[in-house]
């Protein structure tokens, strides 16, 4: 082993209780950085995926007749009942435009769509809801509602209906049961109700009613149309960008989910810059502390280093055992602390739960994270080594011996 | 032997402490130092010995003057080469703490040559070995330095002082710090290795019996080489 492997390891094994406490901090603060990545990240991609269950990455739909400044609200039409005053339209030649879109990089799918405002009526109950018409493969290419069907099966032919577990329960349907789709202007269809589903979205659970496209078309007026198109992208942060490129293309008015969610991507990005921030702190406080119990060590260990140094030890020798010092403490630190991080996360998640037995808060271990928790901690141990070391190296020897 | 270089040559060495106060320890010293001699340096407390040898032995930086050591001018090396001299021609016994407290005696004695090596050797190993033999410790190789007695421990940095075959081993009161019977027991050591081994000493010495026994001693009074022979 290299001499000042050998010294350094040996000083590690020697000062017990120096090296516990410095790998007790390390250790503490990789797992305070991991245990918070974890969380948040996992938090966040929750929510995101959450949000994503039910919405489509992009959202095309026609231009307004009436030119006035977009208003990010009137999307969220797309999951909230409100009255239209405008009458729905068609996208022109809405094959090739699906044809098209489907071609462009980065999307992975693209389903047409008829919706509108309708009421839902059964017996006495009559409650407002959202239609949506939709090819069933391709929907479910887009928004994939088959692992959230809690009764029945994903089946939206001739008059079979899907809807949400909320608005069955307000009309008091069951599978099988019929129920009366009426519109504003008076038009009516029948459908039969073959499939619940649970979005975990009560808005969603208590609006949507997904038809056929053509029992839409039919209700609506709009025979052989489409008023949206709606896509999936392979990467969600792309959506933005995908979506400026596809209304360059078609000349359709294409939304994002993150133009949609515009709040809740603000909400993110702060949590990320606290989460920034906590971390900073840790690294900081984990660097002091490495520091100054190695800089304790070297002027304790002075008598000892003007000995190397009388014995032949060279000043970069010096340096490099207690720049190892540091860098092991680091590595040791951040193997300690990744386990431990990892255990704290897990109890964590198995904490609480939601009904469905998902976990309230799930959380992201992935390997990048002990990666860059283990980068970060032995840079860190190398980083507060380096005074302490400089100053081991820079020791007179002769002084070093006479007072050490 | 009197046409052999010295191991040693020190020319006007002046010592000053302090920055404001400035404080003259040594007043201009001239020394040589011959191979195979046992010099026996002597003096009152404060008056420089440990001053001269620490500049003897690299480890300070005279003021003015300066040391020759086995032909090579120390004068104007940087810290890089003044450690690879030193490693190269000296060995150190010091009074106490001169051992390493976390590491064996094997250890200890190997110190000097994996320290400038970078990386241990079997023949270090068994050098090391061979003389902890020498020096009556063959049953404590691999004992704690802390676990030996004074004089066990001063074996063990007599060893270590040698254990990579320096010209001159400087030793500053090595017997200091024990009995009348282990203090002899380190200098019967150190004379032997002397008439063996042909190196040169200079141990810096309160005892008047030890300094008796050395082939030659220098007073040191008032930072200034006093008497000879
Ligand atoms: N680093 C220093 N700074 C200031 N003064 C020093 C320093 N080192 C030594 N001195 C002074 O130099 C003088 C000589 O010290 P030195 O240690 O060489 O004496 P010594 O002969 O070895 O004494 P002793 O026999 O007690 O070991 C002393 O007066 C001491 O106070
Ligand atoms: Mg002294």
């Amino acid at each position: 082993m290299p001499f000042e492997w050998y010294v350094a390891l040996r000083y590690l094994r020697e000062g017990r209780a120096q090296t516990a406490l410095i790998l007790a901090a390390v250790s503490v603060g990789v797992s305070v950085i991991i245990f918070l990545s974890a969380l948040i990240d996992g938090l966040q991609a929750s929510l995101i995926k959450q949000t994503l269950g039910s919405q489509p990455h992009v959202t095309l739909v026609a231009h307004e007749i009436l030119a006035r400044p977009l208003a990010p609200k009137e999307i969220t039409a797309a999951t909230t009942v409100e009255r239209s005053p405008q009458p729905i339209r068609s996208i022109d030649r809405w094959q090739t435009v699906l044809d098209q879109v489907e071609r462009v990089p980065g999307v992975l799918a693209a389903s047409p769509a008829v919706q509108g405002p309708a009421f839902a009526t059964r017996g006495g109950a009559d409650e407002p809801v959202l239609v949506r018409g939709v090819d069933p493969e391709r929907f479910l290419a887009v928004i994939d509602l088959r692992p959230k069907i809690v009764a029945g099966r994903f089946r939206v032919a001739g008059d079979g209906a899907v809807v949400g577990r909320g608005l069955a329960e307000l009309l008091g349907v069951r599978l099988g049961d019929k129920i009366r789709l009426g519109t504003v202007d008076g038009r009516e269809a029948m459908v039969t109700v073959a499939g619940i589903f649970d979005l975990g979205n009560k808005e969603v659970n208590e609006r949507w009613a997904l038809v056929s496209l053509r029992q839409a078309q039919s209700l609506f007026e709009l025979p052989g149309g489409a008023s949206t198109i709606e896509l999936r992208v392979a990467e969600v942060f792309e959506a933005e960008r995908i979506a400026g490129e596809v209304a360059d293309l078609t000349g359709l008015e294409a939304d994002s989910w993150m133009k949609v969610n515009a709040q809740l991507l603000v909400g993110l990005r702060s949590q990320d810059s606290s989460k920034l921030m906590i971390q900073v702190f840790v690294v900081i406080a984990v660097m002091l502390g490495i520091a100054s119990v190695l800089i304790v060590s070297v002027v304790q260990k002075s008598r000892e280093i003007g000995i190397l140094r009388a014995v032949g030890t060279s000043s970069g020798r010096v340096l490099r055992i207690f720049l190892i010092e540091g860098g092991v403490v680091g590595v040791v630190g951040s193997l300690v602390g990744s386990a431990l991080g990892t255990v704290f996360s897990l109890f964590f998640e198995h904490l609480a739960s939601n009904p469905d037995g998902s976990p309230t808060f799930p959380v992201d271990l992935r390997p990048g994270l002990f990666l860059a928790a283990s980068a970060l901690a032995t840079g860190i141990g190398l980083l507060a080594a380096v005074v302490p070391a400089r100053r081991a190296a820079r020791l007179d020897p002769a002084t070093a011996i006479r007072h050490g | 032997m009197a046409d052999a270089p010295p191991v040693c040559r020190v020319e006007g060495v002046v010592k000053d402490y302090g920055d404001g106060v400035v404080t003259r320890v040594l007043h201009g010293i001239d020394l040589e130092l011959r191979a195979g001699e046992l010099v026996a340096l002597i003096g009152p407390s404060g008056s420089g010995k440990s001053t001269l040898l620490n500049i003897i032995g690299l480890l300070d930086r005279p003021t003015a003057g300066r040391v020759v050591l086995g032909g090579r001018d120390a004068t104007g090396l940087d810290d890089a080469g003044l450690t690879a001299l030193r490693g190269r021609t000296l060995g150190f016994i010091f009074q106490f703490h001169h051992l390493l407290p976390a590491f064996t005696a094997t250890e200890n004695v190997m110190l000097p040559a994996y320290a400038e090596q970078g990386f241990p050797t079997a023949a270090m190993r068994q050098r090391a070995r061979a003389l902890l033999e020498a020096v009556g410790l063959g049953h404590k190789l691999d004992a704690r330095v802390t676990e030996l007695s004074g004089g066990q421990q001063q074996r063990v940095a007599v060893a270590r002082a040698l254990a990579h075959e320096p010209r001159l081993v400087l030793a500053d009161e090595p017997t200091g710090n024990l009995d009348t019977e282990a203090a002899h027991e380190v200098f019967a050591l150190m004379r032997r290795f002397n008439r063996e081994r042909h190196t040169t000493f200079l141990v810096v010495t309160h005892d008047g019996r030890i300094a008796e026994r050395c082939d030659r001693v220098l007073e040191i009074l008032d930072g200034r080489i006093r008497a000879g022979e």
